[in-house]
């Protein structure tokens, strides 16, 4: 037995420890096979400034595996969703904690959360290429997935103008066949005249037979 | 030729098209030994997330087969139960045993293909060829029950397209039975022989506290002693109804100190596993439909009145698999879909696990945590006067080879 809550008491913690900071506090299950087991998750809000104190605080309770951190172009607002889980290991106990950060479009900035999980950089820098959040103090903020001639200010997962722009997009159900080949591509080759067949000449003698 | 002075660096990578995700390693080294490691993901990023938020579902579960090769179906069955729980879709209960099955028998081939390139890594071309040879059983026996060998196409929104009837039960439990009798076999060849053991004990070391720190996930993890299963620790489909325990280095009185010995016994035992689990499933099958809604056009229909937002997460062979699904019910097309394959989260451990280890051991760790690529195929060594020369896979190949050789004599 490894957990020492349920997912509405891991939700009561934070809401008791960050009061309104935290909000739209959810606890969901969804239960599948014929047993009905649950899966349960508890979703949350919080700010970017809180980000790092709620990851605590989830460490506090146990030490939490980073699965991703998705995001989501909302608008005027990015979502930055953690999803964490602790209590793993112990049989069907585990809890999956979501934290969903908003930031606004005309400041992308959230706070790097890999001093608490080093295993976090590479999901971070996914961010940086992918949706244009800078991560404020990460160790490493090279490009990950984009190549490095990729063009600066364009995020691949954004809906507005900083998106995918149609230029760089190829239409590969437009493109049709080339124009300027030949066509068939081989010209037919030209019909060869039948000759009549040499008269086998004599086989010289020699070799062995002599 | 100029002096090589220490450290120089050793780039691998970055291309090999046949493969999921290509990678360019950068090793500073000095001499033989590692003594940095830097990698470069990326090299084949097909964008499949910008496609997939331009298609309808349907559409996207058919891509998610296509995400890998060997691991295709978790990606799909994931993508399926994350779009089922924004959907509200009810699964039929034999939809969850038949998504079982086929999901072990990926497990299956999945692992004895690493097994064989673990061996070839190491110089045993044999037990290389062996181990692909009875990978070709599993391999039939999807083919028996999806119609294919690779991209299976079984899954879809709500359930599966084609259902595991009581008659096609012999032709699995047969396969059940080969792989059983091979079992002590493999295990007799990979893990008491004595070569084996000193390339692979003690080399590529990942702590558990450090395999937790850097978010490592299914066997590289297991192999650390961290116990991490997702299908027993938050039950999808029907491993909530199952017996099974994780399957942790101790099962061959290893202490689980998270080498690359550990990491082969984890797999080998995860195949006997998947075995035990596809008995249990065919035991336990509920009779009833496959399918929650036949008619696409209706399935399509819901869908697009469908919002909200949701993730699911399955084990696939090689660790955690997570889909995360956003839609708005305005359109076909999802807002927001995000993919995380198994590989995604263990690469940072390479960092950790190369460090201080030797040249001639970079292919059998770096293959050890089932990267969905292999990135050895071809090596610059690069001189303090910029020139390279060009080392091939087969070099380091042979150089891996030969350490195996200089071992046994």
């Amino acid at each position: 037995m490894r957990a020492t809550m349920t997912p509405q008491e891991l939700a009561d913690r934070f809401v008791r420890k960050f009061g309104s900071r935290v909000s739209n506090v959810q606890v969901k299950e969804r239960c599948e096979g014929v047993k009905k087991l649950p899966q349960k998750t508890v979703w949350m809000t919080v700010s970017r400034e809180d980000l790092n104190d709620a990851v605590a605080e989830l460490i506090s309770i146990d030490y939490p595996h980073l699965g991703v951190i998705a995001a989501s172009d909302n608008g005027d607002m990015i979502d930055l969703l953690y999803h964490l889980q602790v209590f793993f290991g112990g049989k069907h106990e585990e809890i999956c904690v979501v934290f969903t950060v908003q930031v606004p479009k005309s400041d992308p900035h959230v706070p790097t959360i890999s001093g608490l999980i080093p295993g976090a950089v590479y999901s971070e820098r996914e961010k940086q290429d992918m949706i244009g959040v800078t991560v404020d103090g990460i160790p490493d903020s090279r490009r990950i997935f984009l190549p490095n001639d990729f063009p600066e200010e364009v995020y691949p997962w954004r809906k507005d103008e900083k998106g995918i722009p149609p230029s760089m997009v190829k239409e590969l159900w437009k493109v049709d066949r080339p124009t300027d080949r030949p066509f068939p591509p081989v010209a037919e080759p030209e019909p060869v005249e039948k000759k009549e067949p040499e008269p086998a000449q004599q086989a010289p003698s020699g070799g062995a037979a002599e | 030729m100029s002096q090589k002075k220490a450290p120089y660096e050793l780039p691998i990578g970055p291309i090999h098209p046949a493969l999921k995700e290509p990678i360019n390693f950068t090793f500073q080294m000095n001499g033989e030994v590692v003594e940095k490691v830097d990698f470069a993901p990326g090299r084949a990023h097909r964008g499949i997330e910008w496609m997939g938020m331009r298609r309808n579902p349907v559409q996207i579960l058919h891509l998610c087969d296509r995400i890998c090769g060997i691991c295709g179906v978790h990606h799909a069955l994931v993508f399926a139960q994350a779009v089922e729980q924004i959907a509200d879709i009810e699964v039929p209960d034999r939809a969850y045993y038949v998504r079982t099955i086929i999901a072990e028998f990926e497990r299956i081939q999945s692992h004895i293909l690493w097994a064989g390139v673990a061996a070839h890594e190491l110089g045993f071309d044999t037990l290389f060829y062996l181990a692909w040879q009875i990978r070709e059983e599993s391999v039939d026996v999807i083919e028996y029950i999806t119609g294919n060998r690779v991209n299976y196409g079984i899954m879809m929104l709500g359930g599966t397209r084609r259902d595991i009837t009581a008659d096609m039960f012999p032709r699995l439990e047969q396969a059940l039975q080969y792989y059983e009798g091979l079992l002590e076999k493999m295990v007799n060849l990979f893990l008491n022989d004595k070569t084996i053991a000193m390339r692979c004990k003690d080399t590529g070391i990942l702590t558990k506290r450090r395999a937790l720190e850097l978010a490592t996930v299914g066997p590289t993890s297991r192999a650390s002693g961290l116990a991490m299963d997702v299908r027993i620790d938050s039950p999808y489909a029907a491993y909530g109804d199952l017996d099974f325990d994780i399957v942790l280095p101790d099962v061959y009185n290893s202490e689980g100190n998270g080498d690359v010995y550990d990491r082969i016994i984890v797999r080998i035992f995860e195949i006997k596993q998947s075995i035990d689990i596809i008995r249990q499933c065919m035991k336990q099958m509920p009779e009833g439909p496959v399918l929650a809604e036949e008619k696409y056009a209706k399935l399509l229909m819901n869908l697009k009145k469908a919002s909200g937002e949701a993730f699911a997460r399955v084990e696939a062979p090689r660790g955690e698999d997570m889909h995360y699904v956003r839609m708005n019910g305005k359109q076909e097309a999802p807002e927001m879909w995000k993919v995380k394959a198994s590989t995604y989260s263990n690469q940072m451990a390479w960092v950790e696990i190369l460090q201080g280890e030797q040249i001639a051991d970079i292919p059998i760790i770096v293959a050890s945590i089932d990267p969905c690529m292999s990135c050895t195929d071809r090596v610059a060594v690069v001189g303090q006067d910029g020139n390279a020369g060009i080392m091939t896979k087969e070099h380091l190949h042979r150089l891996s080879v030969e350490k195996t050789r200089r071992l046994q004599s």
